[in-house]
């Protein structure tokens, strides 16, 4: 029993590296809920059956790996019980002994056991049923902790008796043991670089909003474009990201700023649609783009050929990737271009002078159309940037836009809608406010603490720290 | 192509259980928007509110069923409070803001690992919490015929869903010819001439978006009562918009048109996605062009862009007057 377990893990091993891109591509479906669409969608029973099998053996494949536990119907397990079973070595891979497991399961189950010379451990069930299994992390010797803290329980489910189940409790640098003051770096670099992000897709969303009034919830469609793009130009027609980038913030910048621009909003306008009618538009025109990147590029999260696997440089507390510091740069290059266009141009002023009062700018020379074009123009480029640095850092998938969307507001909203500073001030606060309150929440709810900022600013200060309070109606 | 098989479907779905969720949570946006003027963009979170609600109380605390409806009205409420208090005095596009996000964060919350034991995390709440509910049903045979067909349980939900539906039209269109109704008018059109006559416009908007609220966490209601579940993404932002979207087809601002508007919806929504299904199937549309699992994209594809073509080419709906809709009265 015990020997046939030790070989039937190295087969095991080989196995879940085998397994791991199916993971890893069922993990992005669960998070987009693809799957639970597959599981929930009622209305077809058209191919119910079908369904209802692929989904069972989704669900069931999904929870095993999503926790980790990989099924071995190779170790010659007994009919009548099932062993759940493990071994725990440090992050060099020595084997750790003395580390104590507990289990809970059915029927007022509980057994605790200590891993012997070689890091094993093994408890017996002989009961069906749902088992949580935990290690005590105080017995983990000084210096290690799990990789992730929050998997200290792990729940299984012991479906059939006289099928072994294998749990790994992955050890590394102790995450857990490093205090809130060591994270805070790292935390607050990662939501500089954040904010910046958001600040480049703020900012044309803030234009436009003061130059034509219309609130465009279809803004995130153009990060997404601007990811999709680059990845199309990068893997499929392989040019290199150095010039894929570039060829994308122009091509997004045309067809999602100006083109846009010139067949959808300039004849709404024309039309003398209302500014709500427009929002609305702008929503049914943002799950339509969506939808068709869905349709064209698949629900998955696909990272750029180029770049993909590069490591990190440490810094002590810090730990930033090559690739991340650059695009960063490129971001505060744009940034400053941007803002100094605003300022200092012919055309930047004009646009200022028309988010001021359309029809006094226009009484005094300034060819509106051709302000609004520009501002178009150049808030697609700047979404579409954004939208590469995330997909260079972190991938690009459909739902990227939308993901984003909420925090553009909530930036916008923060800094001031329709001002331009006030989106950039925003977008830092935004950016480090989501990043760095994950010291004191858990990671999943870091988004709701920016919404629920979003909404405190709105009771205190509904104007947003740089806007002018007749703004706000 | 099986003709009789997608005149099933679509006939079930244009008076099925989908229909009544989006009449109800449309009749609260016809509160809200059509006669108020409130550009409510949080409904999701009232069906989510009603929904958990009720499968909370029963499931995890074992409340009574019937008790658990009074508790999720008691919670819309709350929440319509916790929205509206700090966002009425705004213009529009800031209460659109606030209400996405409200809704957002009620979703992120309920689906998140954090409060899994309660909530139930990303797959939500399932068990036999409807079982009061399905117990009084009379009709557990169902209806078998040869265009129509529910099960035992889908017909009791339908039964009881469209009486809902009736009664709340009915006081909809009581409140809204009252004189109660007229001041939400008013309102719409032109809030500081109301002020100026001495009424309490934030006080008026904050009983219409309670009572829109409420009506939406009834559809929740029936939302988690007919799959006797709840999963935390089925109220995402993509609900509320498209229960704006069965509100402007119907035309707002009319009290039956949520009802029209939302059969008019899923009658087309299932019958194209049916056929297309089957046209797929049959090869007459060539798998390279669309797959059988891309048929779902292009119903979203569509429904966008029914949205869009709706506000720009008939914001008034099929029913509504374009005068008395008066979408920039704040804008």
């Amino acid at each position: 029993m015990f020997t046939s377990t030790f070989s039937a893990s190295a087969a095991l091993l080989t196995s879940v590296c085998a397994s791991v891109s199916t993971v890893v591509k069922i993990r992005d479906l669960i998070k987009k809920g693809e799957l639970l669409v597959v599981k929930k969608n009622s209305l077809n029973t058209i191919s119910i059956f079908k369904k209802a099998t692929y989904s069972l053996v989704f669900a069931i494949v999904a929870s095993i790996f999503s926790f980790g536990v990989s099924l071995n119907s190779a170790t010659a397990a007994q009919e009548n019980e099932a062993v759940i079973y493990g071994v725990i070595s440090d992050k060099d891979g020595i084997p750790l002994s003395g580390i104590k497991i507990s289990a809970v399961g059915p029927d007022g189950f509980e057994n605790q056991v200590a891993t012997d010379g070689q890091g094993a451990w093994q408890i017996v069930t002989k009961a069906t049923g749902a088992y949580e299994i935990s290690i005590d992390e105080k017995s983990l010797p000084e210096g290690q902790g799990l990789t992730n803290p929050e998997r200290a329980t792990v729940k299984v489910s012991v479906f059939m008796l006289g099928i072994d189940l294998a749990i790994q409790f992955p050890i590394g640098v102790g995450v857990v043991k490093a205090t809130r003051l060591e994270r805070a770096p790292q935390l607050a670099l990662d939501g500089l670089i954040l904010g910046l992000i958001i600040a480049l897709a703020a900012l044309g969303l803030n234009l436009i909003f003061g130059t034509t009034g219309l609130t465009n919830f279809a803004h995130g469609e153009i990060l997404t474009m601007g990811g999709i793009v680059t990845y199309y130009l990068s893997s499929s027609v392989g040019v290199p990201v150095i010039i894929a980038v570039p060829l994308s913030i122009l091509i997004t910048a045309a067809g999602a700023g100006w083109a846009q621009n010139q067949y959808l909003w300039k004849p709404l306008r024309k039309r003398g649609t209302g500014l709500i009618a427009m929002l609305v538009v702008s929503i049914g025109f943002a799950i339509f783009v969506r939808y068709f990147f869905l349709f064209i590029f698949g629900g998955d999260t696909e990272q750029l050929p180029e770049y993909a696997g590069q490591a990190g440089l440490d810094l002590g507390l810090l730990s930033i990737t090559p690739k991340s510091i650059i695009t960063t740069i490129f971001a505060i290059i744009f940034l400053i271009l941007a803002t100094l266009w605003l300022l200092k141009t012919k055309m930047g002023k004009a646009s200022r002078a028309v988010a001021d009062n359309p029809a006094l700018a226009s009484a005094s020379g300034i060819d509106v159309e051709k302000v609004i074009r520009s501002v178009w123009i150049l808030g697609a480029a700047l979404a579409a940037y954004a939208g590469i640095i995330l997909t260079i850092n972190q991938g690009v998938s459909f739902l990227m836009g939308q993901d984003t969307l909420l925090l553009i507001f909530a930036a916008v909203t923060l800094g001031g809608l329709g001002t331009a500073n006030g989106a950039l001030i925003g977008s830092l606060f935004i950016g480090l406010l989501v990043q760095l309150s994950t010291l004191f929440i858990p990671t999943e709810l870091k988004y709701v603490g920016a919404l629920l900022v979003l909404i405190l600013i709105l009771i205190i200060r509904p104007q947003g720290i740089l806007g002018k309070r007749e703004r706000i109606g | 192509m099986d003709f009789l098989f997608i005149i099933q479907q679509t006939l079930g779905a244009t008076i099925g259980v989908n229909t009544i969720i989006f009449a109800l949570a449309a009749i609260g946006l016809n509160m809200h928007f059509g006669y108020t003027g409130l550009l409510n963009f949080g409904q999701a979170g009232f069906l989510a509110v009603g929904a958990y609600s009720v499968a909370v109380s029963v499931m995890s605390f074992e409340i009574p069923l019937f008790i658990a409806f009074l508790i999720g009205i008691l919670n819309s409420v709350l929440f319509a409070l916790i929205l509206g208090i700090p966002t009425l005095r705004l213009r529009a596009d800031y209460l659109a803001i606030v209400t996405i996000a409200a809704s957002e964060i009620i979703r992120k919350v309920a689906r998140s690992a954090t409060f899994n034991d309660l909530l139930g995390g990303s797959d939500g709440i399932s068990g036999k919490f409807g079982k009061d509910f399905f117990d009084l049903n009379p009709f557990k045979s169902g209806l078998e015929t040869s265009i129509i067909r529910f099960s035992g349980n889908d017909l009791w939900v339908v039964i009881v869903g469209w009486a809902i539906v009736a009664i709340i039209t009915f006081l909809m269109w009581v409140m809204v010819n009252s004189p109660w109704g007229r001041v939400l008018k008013a309102i719409r059109e032109d809030e500081d001439a109301v002020s100026s006559l001495g009424k309490n416009v934030y006080l008026y908007k904050m009983q219409s978006l309670i009572i829109g609220g409420v009506i939406g966490s009834i559809a929740g209601f029936i939302y988690a009562l007919s799959r006797q579940s709840v999963q935390p993404d089925n109220y995402s932002t993509a609900l509320t918009f498209f229960a704006y979207t069965v509100l402007i087809l119907g035309g707002a601002a009319r009290v039956f048109s949520p009802i029209i508007g939302a059969m008019i919806f899923w009658f087309l929504i299932v019958f194209i996605e049916q056929m297309l299904r089957q046209a797929v199937t049959a090869g007459y549309i060539p798998e390279w062009l669309i797959g059988v699992n891309q048929v779902g994209q292009i119903r979203f594809m569509l429904m966008g862009l029914g949205l869009m073509l709706l506000m720009i080419y008939r914001p008034q709906g099929i029913f509504g007057d374009k005068k008395e809709l008066a979408l920039d009265a704040r804008a």
